[in-house]
């Protein structure tokens, strides 16, 4: 089955682009260059009033 | 870099468009398939539309939401094949629209309630349940008995489903009104109704009033369900999905 | 202009917020909770006595139950939903509302009309028969029309804003609104039997369809129930501890991978049917593995209060929501749990899955809710504090008391009612008839309406508070004054 295989292509495909995706965030979220910026970010509800 | 995070989070636009893209993906891998690989739905004999009654009949069930107590879905288990039946198939359903599975039972599973209990049984146990089954918690539907069926349209509705999917024929949607008439009727001749819908339960089943009622299209409704497939003469490899 | 883009935000003057779509959007979010609570206690007591349907076609239990789930998620939920989303993206995009307050008005009008539609046509028997989208298509077309307005009012807030930075409460809830229109459309293609009549076939059928409907049914779960809700928990639980999110990296990474994994899971509420097995295997790994992400937001909204513990003991409304986060923690390790197909193949079809829900929907959801509204009363009405604190307390200890009785009567009667349809007996017989397994629940469903009435009680209560606040005296210094604030 052609479609069945391309299914299967898409599913590891996608495994693999979200495995670097997903790592990808992660790793820049824990950037220590990154903490000032989110320190920042976290206070914003603070900002006003 | 375009897809450093700093950018997506300032970008509105762009982190709509990667949410988008994530969210609809597991979409696309889980549910398209279903359409396009032949393996979803067995090859089997003897499933097919729903006939007009039937079709009146299952929106009765519907409108009283008869599935947020009872399934129409037999698991694979020793239990729920000696209790209600051989195990659902995804054929059996294929017509469906909307599918009926249900995910709780409160009360027992419908799938192949048909042909289990007598048409006066039925009425009696829907009119009044627990005169019938004493520790019964169903809700009673004394209405349904009284109320004439409003079937004037019943070709529109056919001509709906067949816009949707379901291989209902020219003939099939001219003789609906006929065909719903005939299967309530005992004395008519159900050839041609039997032609078009086979198998189908002819007669009166609330056998109280002269009219066709709301009470007579939902026990055709039930007593059609599950009996379509000939399970004794299936062999097995028609049952691979 | 360049004056504003200079970092430091706190000496600029506010915009003039949108704040009377929010304020009316409370108030209904209440009216709605006690509409909802309500009617669930008249189905759970339906469960106990079914004389209570009257043998009147209005009242039976079929038709008034998506009047109660609608009432509690569309109703309750949604209100809260586009209400507070108003009040946080307007705060922490420095923005008017994009659209003004006709647009507000319109999405928040709009939905209420949607809701009118949809519960009054579940009592004349006008359903769909898809779970949490039994609306026919007449109503669907409309709540398109509204969530498109929701989607523009939103987004061109966030657009027009002088923040740089988009917070993360705004990607919980910006995930929430256009996920939610995406299901909302596939799931309820349809077509109508005549222009003008009620009826319609949906363009899904069998297999599909049921694989369909789950998926729009547990991302109705993943992003209205709990990615939107987080989004209120990353906004109000800082604020009401006044300190910021414990960790702001943990809410990024909190935020992807639940995208990421949610829309997957599915599948899991079809184990063992007639859907492939690949499908069922894949809803079950996506579904464990959501564990870990919803477990991280759970840690997230928790550690906030390090430090801050005692604010507990004297506000109740932020012990209103760090429960909720708790609750959202066991709701979400029991899911997963849930969803491994062995542990599934005896809770399916059991009130053990109706158990979980509520532990979500009133643990999680109505929790949250009930914190996020009393931090929310005072400062929209500009009062002190809310009427009561004593009567606050009250509340959550009458509603703590609901949800145990209600979980725990779901988990005895799921499991033994799993178990009896399972059993044999010695001749190898089916031990029980199901008239006996249902004969079998009574008392915990009896149990179970008793938590339904505290949890109502509680409702009550806080309306009353609510009302009594609303209706006193204002704080000396308003804080709705511009520019003085600094």
């Amino acid at each position: 089955m052609t479609l069945e295989s391309f299914n299967q292509i898409a599913t590891s495909v996608w495994t693999v682009w979200a495995v670097l995706v997903f790592t990808g965030i992660v790793s820049w979220a824990l950037r220590p260059a990154n903490r000032g910026r989110f320190e920042q970010a976290s206070r914003i509800p603070f900002d006003e009033e | 870099m375009f897809l450093r995070h700093e950018t997506i989070e300032k970008n509105v636009i762009l982190m709509v468009v990667l949410t988008l893209i994530t969210v609809s993906i597991g979409g696309i891998v889980q549910i398209i398939p279903l359409f396009t690989i032949e393996s979803t739905i067995e090859r089997i004999d003897g499933v097919r539309p729903y006939s007009p009654l039937e079709v009146l009949g299952r929106n009765i069930y519907i409108r009283e939401g008869c599935y947020t107590c009872h399934s129409q879905q037999i698991r694979p288990f020793k239990d729920e094949v000696e209790r209600y039946g051989p195990y659902s198939l995804a054929a059996e359903s294929m017509y469906d629209k909307p599918f009926q599975w249900g995910s709780k039972r409160t009360g027992p599973d419908l799938s192949r309630v048909g042909g289990r209990y007598s048409n006066d049984w039925h009425v009696a146990h829907l009119v009044s349940p627990r005169a019938v089954v004493p520790e019964s918690i169903m809700p009673a539907y004394p209405a349904l008995a009284t109320r004439r069926l409003d079937y004037a349209d019943v070709a529109r509705h056919l001509q709906a489903l067949h816009a949707v999917g379901v291989p209902y024929s020219d003939a099939m949607i001219a003789n609906a009104r006929a065909d719903l008439a005939t299967q309530a009727n005992p004395d008519a001749d159900p050839t041609a109704l039997l032609e078009r819908y086979p198998r189908a339960v002819v007669g009166k089943f609330d056998s109280q009033s002269e009219a066709i009622t709301e009470m007579d299209a939902l026990v055709a409704y039930l007593q059609m369900l599950g009996t379509l497939v000939r399970f004794s003469d299936l062999p097995p490899e028609r049952l691979r999905q | 202009m360049p004056s504003q883009a200079v970092a430091s935000a706190v000496s600029r003057p506010q915009p003039r917020y949108v704040e009377d779509v929010v304020r009316a959007a409370v108030v209904l979010t209440m009216f709605w909770g006690i509409a909802a609570f309500l009617a669930g206690v008249v189905i759970a007591s339906q469960l106990v006595w079914p004389q209570l349907s009257f043998d009147s076609e209005y009242l039976t239990f079929g038709r008034l139950r998506p009047l109660h789930t609608s009432a509690a998620i569309f109703a309750f939920g949604g209100t809260a939903l586009i209400g507070t989303a108003f009040h946080v993206v307007q705060r922490t995009c420095r923005a008017r509302l994009f659209g003004g307050a006709p647009l507000g008005w319109f999405v928040l009008l709009g939905y209420q009309l949607f809701i009118v539609l949809a519960a009054t046509g579940y009592l004349m028997g006008i359903t769909q028969s898809k779970e949490y989208a039994e609306p026919e298509w007449f109503v669907d077309l409309w709540l398109t029309v509204v969530w498109v307005a929701y989607l523009i009012a939103y987004l061109g807030t966030v657009m027009k804003r002088e923040e740089p930075h988009i917070y993360v409460a705004n990607w919980f809830y910006l995930a929430f609104i256009i996920t939610i229109a995406m299901l909302h459309i596939v799931n309820n293609l349809a077509m109508p039997v005549s222009i003008v009549g009620s009826k319609s076939y949906v363009a899904w059928a069998g297999v599909q369809d049921a694989m369909i409907q789950w998926w729009y049914g547990h991302n109705a779960v993943g992003f209205f129930l709990t990615a939107a809700f987080l989004g209120m928990m990353y906004y109000y639980i800082p604020k009401a501890a006044n300190r910021p999110i414990y960790s702001y990296r943990l809410s990024i990474v909190h935020f992807w991978s639940l995208v990421f994994l949610y829309i997957w899971a599915g599948p899991h509420h079809l184990h063992y049917t007639s859907l492939p097995d690949w499908a069922q295997t894949l809803g079950m790994v996506f579904s464990v593995m959501l564990w870990m992400p919803s477990w991280g937001g759970m840690i997230n909204g928790l550690m906030t209060l390090s430090g801050a513990w005692d604010k507990l003991r004297t506000d109740p409304g932020l012990r209103f929501s760090v429960t909720a986060v708790g609750f959202y923690g066991m709701a979400t390790f029991e899911g997963p749990v849930m969803s491994i197909k062995a542990v599934n193949s005896l809770s399916h079809y059991t009130d053990w899955t109706i158990g979980h829900v509520h532990s979500g929907a009133l643990g999680w959801v109505a929790f949250i809710v009930f914190g996020t509204t009393y931090y929310l009363v005072p400062h929209l009405w500009n009062r002190p504090g809310m009427w009561s604190t004593r009567l606050m307390g009250w509340h959550y200890w009458i509603a703590t008391i609901g949800i145990v009785l209600y979980i725990t009567a779901m988990w005895v009667s799921g499991i033994m009612q799993g178990l009896m349809w399972r059993a044999y007996d010695e001749l190898g017989f089916l031990q029980y008839s199901f008239i006996e397994t249902v004969a079998a629940m009574k008392p915990f469903y009896a149990i179970r309406l008793l938590g339904g009435v505290f949890f109502l009680t509680g409702g009550l209560l806080m309306a009353y508070n609510m009302w009594r606040t609303i209706r006193g005296e204002p704080a000396r210094v308003p804080a709705a004054q511009p520019a003085l604030a600094a």
